[in-house]
């Protein structure tokens, strides 16, 4: 399995990828913890969706990853792209039938590549998480916000819970993107349905009918990294984004599993 | 008894239009160059990826170093393959991608240098696959192939898009990896070449296997031939009609008439045409070559 990892690894840390990804989340990372304090007082809110976030609901103790919680869906989706780029270039390029001759076990092949990106995707996470608190906590004097209650150990409780839902939103967004990299069998298809889905789909199907948004995956994802949100509870979200992405995974597991791998 | 390297038992392959591979039996024995022939189409590639253990076949059974292709993990780690053309990432180098596999196979990643000189890829290895000739993709396609220091070498196609040169290179690499003791079992268009190196052929024609065998018996099967130009097409057809009269089979081929015959005959013919007035600008006794027993047993005449 090791070996699988290395030689994922190896195709991940490429300059291109690595940077280009890195710097993508650090785009979402510093823009939303930006706003968020920049345009504390401003009319037109300060968060996703035009919503005001408070200075007195900032200077709770998890004021610290506030920011780092929101953008969760946002790395999801960058993990999203990763996956499903990173499996379904292998259909693209023709490069499955040299991995599964030097790796003929189909399902260590894609446990491999998992835990492989896995590491891609914890690295992104730390990274945006040290950018936003930094920028939080470098904002929030010029914001007023006060930031006593941050570095308490309840702040730092809140600063672990965060970091554990956004990257278990984030794993569960990649292992989405996997998915359909494995069912689509082309990046390019299965970015472009996977992001259409989760950024207009879902959105327009919310707006049509609000009660749509307690069912769909992307959104449950989204509400993981939040820790849930005052309609839906975190457990709601947790235990339905882990069932879509539990089935998912199964369906695409049977599948590469058993297919032929004629290209 | 003799181990094969690939042996094949009715292995079939069947999609919903009909058999890719129909029936499959051939062997190929350890150490030797077994040529994989075929028009397009007619299953060499499904056949080898059944081989590989890519795809599924829907009948029969084959072995691979002795063991069966339904368990492809017990085998392929001493198998090298570059099936249909070199697949890499193109974002990455040729060094890097032959590391991506030598990673994932277990193989020393100083064999990645060692490979990419033994395929004249030296000075060239650190740059990024897609800005590659096609040549050069090919000869990292067979660098790759070579990782596992392979008993078996399945090549499809080995010397596509490769100068003369190039495919000198191949011919001696082949050679001399079954010298070593390697089993090559090769596909190509270049029939010449295989005839050249090869000393088994498999030869497919619509999924079925026409032949299977050394290349003498495949050889000996045939009739020695003889060609004849003549300078006009209506004296090419006289010359048919003689042919025939003396019990040879006789077609015309593009502007030749291609006639079943010893060569002793061609005398024969020659005084006939003579006397029929005909005016004889090619007489040439052939014995069969691998080009046109192939044509002649797939019925794909040029």
């Amino acid at each position: 399995m090791m070996r699988i990892v290395r030689a994922e690894w190896r195709k991940l840390r490429r300059p291109t990828l690595f940077l280009g990804t890195i710097g993508a989340a650090l785009f979402f990372t510093g823009l939303t913890s930006s706003f968020l304090y920049l345009m504390i007082d401003s009319a037109q809110g300060n968060s996703d969706r035009g919503r005001q976030v408070s200075r007195e609901f900032l200077q709770l103790a998890n004021g610290s990853v506030y920011a780092f919680a929101s953008v969760g869906g946002l790395l999801g989706i960058i993990a999203l792209c990763v996956f499903a780029a990173q499996t379904a270039q292998e259909y693209t390029y023709g490069t499955l039938r040299n991995l599964l001759v030097r790796q003929p076990g189909r399902v260590r092949i894609l446990f491999g590549k998992l835990i492989a990106m896995k590491l891609f995707a914890l690295v992104m996470i730390a990274i945006s998480a040290a950018v936003s608190v930094g920028i939080s906590y470098f904002l929030s004097d010029r914001a007023k916000v006060n930031t006593d209650l941050w570095f308490t150990s309840a702040g730092f409780q809140e600063i672990g819970k965060t970091l554990l839902n956004v990257t278990i939103s984030v794993i569960y967004f990649g292992i989405i993107g996997m998915v359909l990299g494995l069912l689509l069998r082309s990046p390019i298809s299965a970015i472009s349905i996977g992001v259409l889905w989760i950024l207009i789909i879902e959105n327009l199907l919310g707006a049509v009918k609000p009660v749509f948004l307690k069912w769909m995956p992307g959104n449950q994802l989204s509400l993981i990294a939040q820790g849930g949100s005052s309609e839906i509870s975190y457990s709601h979200a947790l235990t339905l984004g882990t069932s879509y992405v539990l089935v998912g995974a199964i369906v695409a597991t049977v599948l590469f599993s058993r297919r032929d791998v004629a290209n | 008894m003799t181990t094969m390297a690939i042996a094949a038992k009715d292995l079939s392959k069947k999609y919903e239009s009909g058999f890719a591979v129909s029936h499959a039996n051939f062997e190929v024995p350890m150490g030797t160059i077994c040529g994989f022939v075929g028009p397009n189409g007619a299953g060499k590639t499904t056949t080898i990826r059944m081989l590989l253990g890519l795809i599924s076949p829907t009948g029969g059974t084959a072995e691979v170093l002795g063991e069966s292709i339904t368990h492809p993990e017990k085998y392929l780690s001493q198998v090298g393959a570059m099936i249909e053309g070199p697949a890499f990432y193109p974002a990455l180098s040729g060094e890097e991608n032959l590391k991506v596999l030598a990673t994932l196979g277990g193989f020393p990643i100083e064999r990645v240098a060692e490979l990419i000189k033994t395929v004249g890829l030296e000075g060239r290895g650190g740059s990024k696959y897609k800005t590659y000739s096609l040549g050069m993709k090919q000869r990292l396609g067979i660098a790759a192939a070579l990782l596992p220091q392979p008993k078996v070498l399945v090549l499809d196609e080995p010397t596509n898009g490769l100068d003369p040169e190039g495919i000198q290179e191949v011919r001696d690499l082949l050679k001399r990896l079954a010298s070593e003791g390697t089993t090559v079992f090769v596909s190509s268009h270049l029939l010449s070449e295989l005839e050249l190196i090869s000393e088994y052929i498999v030869m497919l024609r619509k999924g079925e296997v026409v032949f299977a065998g050394p290349i003498q018996d495949l050889f000996l099967m045939q009739q020695p031939f003889i060609l004849v130009k003549t300078d006009s097409q209506s004296d090419l057809q006289k010359i048919i009609e003689i042919a025939q009269g003396d019990g040879h089979k006789a077609t015309i081929r593009s502007d030749v008439a291609h006639i079943e015959g010893p060569a002793e005959w061609a005398g024969v013919l020659n005084r006939k045409a003579f006397e029929a007035g005909i005016l004889l600008t090619q007489l040439s006794p052939q014995m069969p070559n691998l080009e046109e027993t192939f044509f002649e047993m797939t019925g794909d005449l040029k």
